[in-house]
């Protein structure tokens, strides 16, 4: 099964507010709020790190999520968001991740 | 303020949220149909931000057409049209044309987006609310039609100031925000009083067996707040101005959900 990389879309807003992360993208204006475990993954989408690595190290570590659970939510949040243009996704590093803002600029 | 009178030879400044806007048309009658109609927002003293050349043309299927509107960028300026008027704005001047017949409804248009846009870099907004100034203290009653922002508004003690039945307006000022009154009018059909005061909190309305209110959480109020602001524009750097000016918002005005039975006593709790 090959890797997946995600890297956070420059065509959003997001900040976070109190302990939820708030993103809307910019084209569509979808707005979505993350738990503690979403702005996790959002905030390690450096499009450099492989989601089973931010799975294994920032989700099952963290939080204490049984590794199986925890790939199938990650994959079905990065299909959510992916859909909306809020994460970019790709088999290989996603090279230019300048473009795309720090976790909370807005 | 002046009681509605014309002033100057073809033009007026309307004057909504301290923003003077200047609205020019060599007809006479059009002219005092607008100046009745926005009377207490009509301004003789102030300096206008804002220049606008109305062109009246006759009804046809070329401008009265049921379009919806749509507002971009186009040249150094902004498009904006909907089925009753066309209009440019070329912001590097501050002045603009407008061609519409003569429905006094497409100024309400465009007024309304003008501010949306204006509002949207100065970190305010509007929003479908109603709005009372209570005790020097302005509160916003926000929701979707049917929510009960006329009922509030009817409602409301001799002691408080109408703003709105409607469409609230919300400007920044530093850390904190003013009410701002409109004349945009909903069901009531009643002008808003031209006041202003710090914004004490925001209601989303919601009618229930009993009287109360809950504080929302951040990642609601955002939510709720995004879906009540007006915005009309196609523009991304403008979207994500708006939603930073609702988390900001939501970080320092109280926004509760105010359940209500349709009586006087809801006021008891708007202090």
């Amino acid at each position: 099964m090959s890797e997946k990389y995600i890297a956070r879309s420059s065509a959003i807003a997001a900040r976070m507010l109190g302990s939820e992360m708030m993103i809307m993208s910019a084209a569509d204006s979808t707005f979505f709020t993350l738990n503690e475990v979403a702005t996790a993954i959002w905030q390690a989408a450096d499009g450099r790190t492989p989601l089973s690595e931010i799975v294994a190290g920032k989700i099952c570590e963290e939080f204490e999520i049984d590794p199986g659970v925890a790939t199938r939510d990650a994959e079905q949040f990065v299909d959510e968001l992916s859909q909306h243009g809020i994460l970019l996704v790709s088999e290989q590093p996603i090279l230019n991740p300048s473009s795309a803002p720090p976790p909370e600029e807005l | 303020m002046s009681d509605g009178k014309i002033t100057g030879n073809e033009g007026f400044a309307i004057e909504i949220g301290g923003m003077p806007i200047l609205l020019r048309t060599r007809d006479t009658c059009f002219r005092q149909l607008l100046s009745d109609r926005y009377a207490g927002f009509v301004s003789d003293l102030a300096i206008p931000e804002l220049e606008f050349d109305i062109d009246l043309v006759e009804p046809s299927t070329e401008i009265e057409a049921d379009d919806d509107v749509q507002v971009r960028k186009e040249g150094g300026g902004w498009l904006l049209q909907r089925g009753d008027f066309q209009a440019q704005w070329d912001t590097s001047c501050g002045r603009g044309q407008v061609r519409q017949s003569r429905n006094p409804y497409a100024i309400d248009s465009l007024l309304r987006i003008i501010h949306t846009l204006i509002l949207a870099k100065r970190g305010g907004f509007l929003v479908h609310a109603a709005s009372a100034v209570r005790g020097e203290r302005a509160f916003l009653f926000a929701g979707v039609s049917g929510a009960g922002k006329t009922t509030i508004s009817r409602l409301a003690p001799s002691d408080a100031t109408l703003l709105s039945d409607e469409i609230s307006y919300v400007r920044r000022e530093r850390d904190s925000y003013l009410s701002c009154g409109t004349p945009f009018a909903g069901e009531l059909a009643r002008v808003g009083e031209n006041k202003s005061a710090a914004l004490r909190a925001l209601f989303f309305l919601d009618k229930g067996p009993e009287n109360r209110i809950e504080p929302l959480e951040s990642g609601e109020a955002v939510r709720l707040l995004l879906r009540n602001i007006l915005f009309f524009a196609e523009d991304e750097e403008l979207v994500r101005l708006v939603f930073q000016s609702a988390c900001e918002f939501v970080e320092r005005v109280p926004v509760s959900r105010l359940t209500f039975v349709p009586d006087q006593r809801v006021w008891d709790l708007i202090r």
